[in-house]
Parts: structure tokens; sequence; C-alpha cells
């Protein structure tokens, strides 16, 4: 007898796994009634890999984006040089006339590159700097246009990151003060960049760059400056993280396009952390009056049904009425009465961190009732009851046993409306936030926060970076790194929030995550 | 059997009793003349009750003694919990629930005109069918009566908790961990914390709805024991479907039969020797 008689109706997975039981027809998946498992689990699979591939995709351009690369030198045929960082590399159908009127043997084997792929060939998108000369930050290079041995790695290409202008390539030959050489060869140069608080504030350094032109860069304006070439991973390493220190913790420059987005971040964290400190009273208190204290009927359905609507109204219109309703009527009633005497500069008239979470509060108070009704609901009636049979009034027992048992619930509203507010970008251009923001709404000077204050957010910066940008081939990377913020950051306050629902919950159970 | 028959009064032999109350005619209860001579701290009067257009309750009239134990049966649906819930007025809860007649608690009225139903409530605890503890530590859930009285005193809420945790027989069990939280334990043991919660406000009635019914044999012995222990002390009135339990804890029985009472005595009697016959069917298994 084996285990297959003796286990007629043993339980299914298990049954499976392990390899005792006689292995049964392929069929048995279907003939036990598991195709809904794997339906279903289906269903979670690929909503589960698209959310993988989007999170990797930001992930690996946001991490790879400040690596520093090595600095290629190249000419071609015609003899101009390109030199820079490769940022791009695609494969396109070239203009044949320019192939043709190449030289025979270069001619011969980009013609032999077209045939191995369908007539195309590979181009190279070089970050080429110096704009300043060039009048370009970037400069496709095709393949075949190489001239030969026209690709070379110069070993003491520097890259220079600037206050201005962008990016410089070129090799240091000497740093000048005044008229003397204060030191000369690009090996004393590239020591004297790395001891940057040995060196004169007044001094220049020369370049000769790709082309061979001489240029002075002034040391003061040289935020970093390394031998790409001459790095070890040891070197490229410390560029990397040097670059996320400024990225995290500086002032953007450039046009937003390098340097820092803590203004951004701090304007995101305050103003998600604004709109949660006003919608999660608020909703709670509406969901409250809803479920526990408005008598059910066809007024509540409607009311309920109002509020789940609010979640389909684009959130500009939110933005709309924000600036209508926040900024222009009671904000401008506040400047007349208050700040009559700057007028007709607006203080709290115009867009201002306030009313930006108040926008957003607006926007979010449906996840939030709608989060806390259903945890009210899910509070069972006997609870109630007994709270009831001990004399306890409504609110006693609102109080003392049903909050405590739906907070867990009301929690995750707070969370799931963080994480929509922290990403909302539209409603936010109308009612504060800014490109570039002179001043923090939270800071030293008296009153300390200034709710009134424009600010940065890192949702509008991504947008400003992506499409706003002059320069958006160079500011290109920085969506991925800033989204990639924007995510922790969300994940951060999240991971906050859960925290503070495990403490807060101790006493009681209910729905987690 | 046949004895008994013999010696029931005629005016309790109407043959169709139990058809004319499932026709909607009102029948008087047959009450033993036993209940006149104890002093009642709950006096129920006529008392009528609709759950929207329908009506549950008919006419119902009972006299709960002080210090004794009353235990409710009757068939399934026949209005023993929505009885029970009256006289807390746990059923102004439910939207649609519509009263007449009166209920006195020590000689004040129950659903009178400016009645404070907490107050009211406070003089009363309630067991559930189904436990149910609060979302809190199982020292507040004791003495959560206590609290939303605003009694604040520590030494105060620790003793009453102590004692009523005791006198549900609990206090052994969860002595030494009475800061955590109530809802960590067992099915018996969350059902004996709120009788402890029920009878830590020394209510003047106390009320349980088949306090039994989700427990196993040991908890519902020990629940029974504790009742027999709460008797003298405190007035109970137990809903309960089990007939030993009835005949082990009661002091008197009341039987209901769709919304009425049909009969009301010393439970020995109602069990041994019941006036009516429909009564003894029911008690001993041959109906409901
Ligand atoms: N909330 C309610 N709304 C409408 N009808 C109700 C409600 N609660 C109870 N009823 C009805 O009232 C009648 C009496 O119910 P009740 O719960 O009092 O019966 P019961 O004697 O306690 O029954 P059981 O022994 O099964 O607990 C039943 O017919 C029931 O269907
Ligand atoms: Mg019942």
């Amino acid at each position: 007898m084996s285990g297959h008689g003796e286990q007629p109706s043993r339980p299914r997975a298990g049954g499976v796994a392990s390899g005792r039981l006689p292995s049964r027809p392929a069929n048995a998946l279907l003939s036990r009634n598991e195709p809904m498992v794997w339906l279903t689990g289906g269903g979670l699979v690929v909503g589960l890999l698209m959310v993988a591939a989007l999170v990797s995709f930001v992930f690996w351009q946001g991490f790879v984006t400040f690596w520093p690369g090595p600095v290629l030198t190249l000419t071609t045929h015609d003899g101009r040089v390109a030199m820079g960082e490769v940022t791009r590399t695609e494969r396109y159908l070239p203009d044949p006339t320019a192939v043709a009127a190449l030289g025979p043997e270069a001619t011969a084997a980009a013609v032999a590159e077209m045939a191995s792929d369908d007539g195309r060939v590979r181009r190279r998108l070089v970050r080429t700097g110096n704009f300043e000369l060039s009048g370009e930050h970037f400069r496709w290079v095709e393949d075949f246009q190489l001239a030969k041995g026209g690709e070379i790695r110069e070993p003491w290409a520097f890259v220079f990151e600037r206050m201005s202008w962008g990016r410089f390539y070129g090799v240091p030959e000497a740093c000048v003060l005044g008229d003397s050489a204060v030191a000369t060869g690009p090996e004393a140069v590239s020591a004297l960049l790395r001891d940057r608080s040995s060196a004169d504030a007044e001094a220049v350094i020369r370049v000769r760059t790709g082309d061979g032109a001489l240029a002075d860069l002034p040391l003061a304006t040289i935020v970093r400056a390394y031998p790409a070439n001459h790095l070890g991973v040891g070197g490229r390493l410390g560029v990397y993280v040097s670059r996320w220190h400024e990225f995290l913790t500086a002032e953007p420059r450039e046009a937003n396009s390098e340097g820092g987005v803590f203004p951004a971040i701090f304007g995101t964290v305050v103003m998600t952390l604004g709109m949660t400190l006003l919608v999660v009273p608020f909703g709670v208190m509406a969901a409250l009056y809803l479920r526990e204290y408005a008598t059910q009927g066809w007024l509540t359905s409607i009311v309920r049904i109002s509020i789940n609507n609010l979640a389909g109204v684009p959130s500009i219109v939110f933005g709309v009425f924000g600036l209508g309703f926040f900024s222009y009527m009671v904000g401008g009633s506040i400047d007349a009465v208050f700040f009559a005497d700057k007028l007709p500069n607006p203080t709290y008239g115009t867009g201002g961190i306030m009313w930006a979470s108040l926008t957003l509060a607006l926007l979010t108070l449906p996840v939030v009732i709608v989060a806390t009704e259903e945890a009210l609901a899910a509070v069972p009636t006997s609870m109630r009851e007994g709270s009831f049979a001990c004399g306890a009034t409504q609110w006693q027992t609102i109080r003392r046993v049903v909050l405590p048992r739906a907070l867990p619930g009301v929690m995750t509203g707070a969370i799931l409306a963080m994480a929509r507010g922290a990403g909302e970008v539209a409603p936010l251009m109308l009612v504060g936030a800014v490109k570039l923001a002179p001043e923090l709404p939270v800071d030293l000077h008296f009153p300390f926060v200034h709710p009134e204050r424009s600010f940065m957010h890192l949702g509008f910066h991504i947008y400003d970076l992506g499409f706003q940008s002059q320069n958006s081939e160079a500011a290109k990377p920085m969506v991925f790194t800033t989204t990639m913020l924007l995510m922790a950051i969300v994940l951060l306050l999240n991971a906050a929030a859960i925290w503070f629902r495990s403490r807060l919950g101790r006493g009681g159970s209910g729905s987690k995550f | 059997m046949g004895v008994a028959t013999m010696t029931r009064p005629a005016e309790d032999q109407r043959p169709d009793r139990l058809t004319a109350i499932a026709a909607g005619e009102i029948v008087p209860a047959v009450v033993h003349p036993e209940v006149a001579g104890e002093s009642p701290v709950l006096e129920i009067d006529a008392f009528n009750l609709w759950y929207g257009p329908k009506r549950v309750l008919f006419d119902v009239g009972l006299a709960v003694p002080k210090g004794k134990v009353t235990a409710l049966i009757g068939p399934s649906g026949c209005g023993k919990s929505t009885l029970l819930r009256g006289v807390n007025r746990m059923n102004d809860l439910i939207d649609g629930v519509k009263t007449t007649g009166d209920m006195r608690l020590a000689g004040d009225s129950i659903y009178g005109r400016n009645v404070d139903v907490i107050e009211l409530r406070r003089r009363m605890g309630m067991v559930f069918q189904k436990s149910n503890p609060f979302p809190m530590s199982i020292r507040d859930n004791v003495t959560y009566a206590l609290q939303i009285n605003g009694e604040r005193n520590r030494s105060v809420l620790d003793s009453v908790c102590r004692r009523a945790l005791e006198g549900s027989a609990l206090w052994d069990e969860v002595s030494d961990r009475l800061g955590d939280s109530a809802l960590g334990l067992s099915g018996g043991q969350q059902q004996r914390l709120c009788i402890a919660r029920a009878i830590a406000a020394e209510p003047e009635v106390l009320l349980m709805d088949e306090p039994c019914s989700a427990l196993d044999p040991l908890a519902t012995s020990r629940v029974e024991e504790l009742i027999l222990a709460l008797r003298g002390e405190y007035t109970v009135l137990i809903v309960t479907h089990n007939m030993q339990q009835a005949s082990r804890v009661s002091d008197y029985t009341a039987f209901m039969y769709l919304g009425q009472v049909v009969e009301y005595g010393p439970t020995a009697k109602l069990f041994t020797n019941p006036r009516l016959r429909e009564t003894e069917d029911y008690i001993t298994g041959r109906f409901g």
C-alpha cells in the first residue's frame, strides 16, 4: 500500500511537493480546480514584473548617472576632434552620400558594417562640453567618419565641472597666477587640483582642448576636476560619492541641470508633511461623522459617491482651485488686511507652500476618508455594543474602542495619501512650486516657518529637467537620479509612518500591509 | 408525567395555547405564585418591540427577583436576546426599533421620557454571546466601565481589576500579563474577561446572552460556577439554550415562545413539575 492509498484526500500543494507520492498526470492541476490559482497568480506576476521593470530602469539609470566614464578623443576624417564622454550609442541609417564621400578604404569598411546590420552603422553622442568655444555641448560622431587611429584615450584628459557654462574637457598645461606659472605639466596641476587649499583662489588653469585651443579656467569657478582616464576604481568611486554628496546637499546650478537638489528635497518633505498634517485630521473627522454619527441613508450614499468621484477630478483642476481660492481669494484677503504696506507685491496672495499643502490635502482627502471609513466599518459592531453596554457615550466609544481598533487602517490611508501627494506635480505648478526658490520655507530666521514662500519640489524638478531645460541632453540623466530620490523619499516617509503605526497600534490589532 | 398532567389546574389546560400564540393572539403568561414572594429589582411591564414593521415582543411581563439568577429559555428566534437587549436599551442602536410599555430598574423607569440611557447602562453589565474584548490591555478592558466614568485612581482601578478577574476565575491565568493586549487571550479567556468587565462596576443587574455558547465544557463549567458564586450578590438574567445549564445555575426560569412569555416560575418546579404541557415538551426536547 503506497502513500497514495493511505492519504487519498491529502491537501493539494503539500502533496505534490513531497516526493513520496506517485507522480500525478500532467493535467492534475486542472483536475484539482487550480486554473484560478494560475490565473490570479499570473495577474500578480504581470503586475509585479511591470513595476519591477519600471523601478529597476529608474534605479539603473539613476545609479549610473554619476559614475565617471573615460574621456575619449575622437578625430574624424575632416580633421575635427571631439574630446569628451560618450553618453549614448545607437545604430542609425547613414546618409549614403556621406559614406560614399569617404576614402575608398573607409567606404569599404563602412559598407561592410552596413551590410551586417540592415544598412545601419554605429554612432556615439559625445559630450564635448567647452560650450564657450564650440557653441555646443554634445556632438554625434559616426564610427565610419573616424580617421585611422582616431580614437584614443588621452592619459591626462581632465573633466572640469564648473559653476557655469557646463563641463570643460581638456589637458591642463599649467596653473597661472598673474603672469607666473605656479605649476606646469598635467601632473603638477593634477596634484594642485586635488589639494585645492594650497592654491590661490585667483589662479587660473590653462587647459589645452582636444582641438589644440588654449583656454583659461579660473580656479574659483571649478567645482570638481579629475583626470578621467587616470583614475582607478577607487578614484572613480571618490568622484561618484562626491557627486552624490553634492546632489543631495547642495543647491542647483546651471539652470538645475547640475549641482544638487537639496532645496527640492526639503521642499518636498515639508510640503508632504504639511499636507499629511492637514489632511489626516480632516479626513478622519469626516469619515467619523459619516460612519459613526450620520444616519445611513440616501444622503450619506450621495456624499460617499461624491467623495469617491472627487478622486477622478484631474489634479490640475485642484491646482486651479487652489490658485483661485487659496492664493487669490484667501491669500489676497490676508494681504489686504495684514500686508497692505507691501502691496501690490503679494505676500500670501500668490503661490506658497501653505497653499500647496492645502491644495494637495484637498486632493488626497478622498483617499483618507475612504480608507478611514473602511477601517471604521471593519470594527465589529460587537465591540461598539460592548462599550455602550458599559455605559460609554458615543464619543468615548469612538475614542477608546473604535479609533484604536481602526488606527492601522487610518494610518494606511495617511500613507496612501502621502505617497499620492508626494508624487503630484501638476497642481503644484500653479500654487507655489518654482524652478528655483531663493529661500527655504523653513529656516533659522524669525519666524522660522514661512508658509507664504514658494518652494522647490522634486516632482516639479523632474518636469523642469526633462522638458524645460535648455541643455536637455545634459539634464536627462538627472531626471532619473531625481526620480530615484523622490521614490526613496516617499519610501522613507512611508516607512516612518508604518513604524509610527506599529508603535501606536500595539494595544490593538487589525489590518496590516 | 401522567400524574403531573392530572395536577394541572383547569385554566392551564388550554389545548391550543401555542397555536394561538402563533396566530398572533396574546395569551397571558402562567406565572407561579413563588415569583410574587420575591422582591423584584427589574420589572418588565407589557413590553412590546417592533423591528420596523415586524413585531417581535408581545406584552412581555417579567419580574426579575433581586439577587437571584433568572434564565430565559425558548426556541431560537423567540425574542430572548431582543428582550435582554431591551433591558439596557441596546436596541436603541438599531435603526427602526419601536417599543411600547416600560421596564423599571429598582423602581426607575427605563423607557421613560427623560431617562439618561448612559447612566442607566452603567447600572447594568452585559455579557454577549460572542466575546468582544476591546483593543486595549487586559487591565484597561476590565476597568473600562470605571475609566469612562472618570475613575483615575490607579490603586482603585488595580484593586477593582483584581477583584473582577478573581470573580471571573481568570486572575490566576493573567495576573502576570495585565498590561498585554486582551486580543492575545484564548476564546474562553476572552469570554471570562468580558464577564470580569461586566461585573467590575458592580452592576445591579447582569445580563448574559448565551455566555457559554462558544466555550468548551471546562470553561463552561467555570463560568457556571462563577454565575453560582455571583448569586446573592448580583442579579443575573441569563439566556441559554442549554436546559441542563438553566437547571444548574438558575433560580427562576421563564419559557418564551414567539415573543411571549409562556410560563415563568422557580426553575426546580418548571423542570420537574411545570404547569403547562408545552413547557414540559420544550424542556424534554419534544419540540423547539
Ligand atoms: N436587527 C434586527 N432586525 C430585524 N429583525 C431582527 C433583528 N434582530 C432580531 N430580529 C428578529 O427578531 C426575532 C427575535 O430575535 P432574537 O435574536 O431576539 O431571538 P433569540 O430568541 O435570541 O434567538 P436565538 O436563540 O437564536 O438567539 C427573530 O425573528 C429575528 O429574526
Ligand atoms: Mg439570541
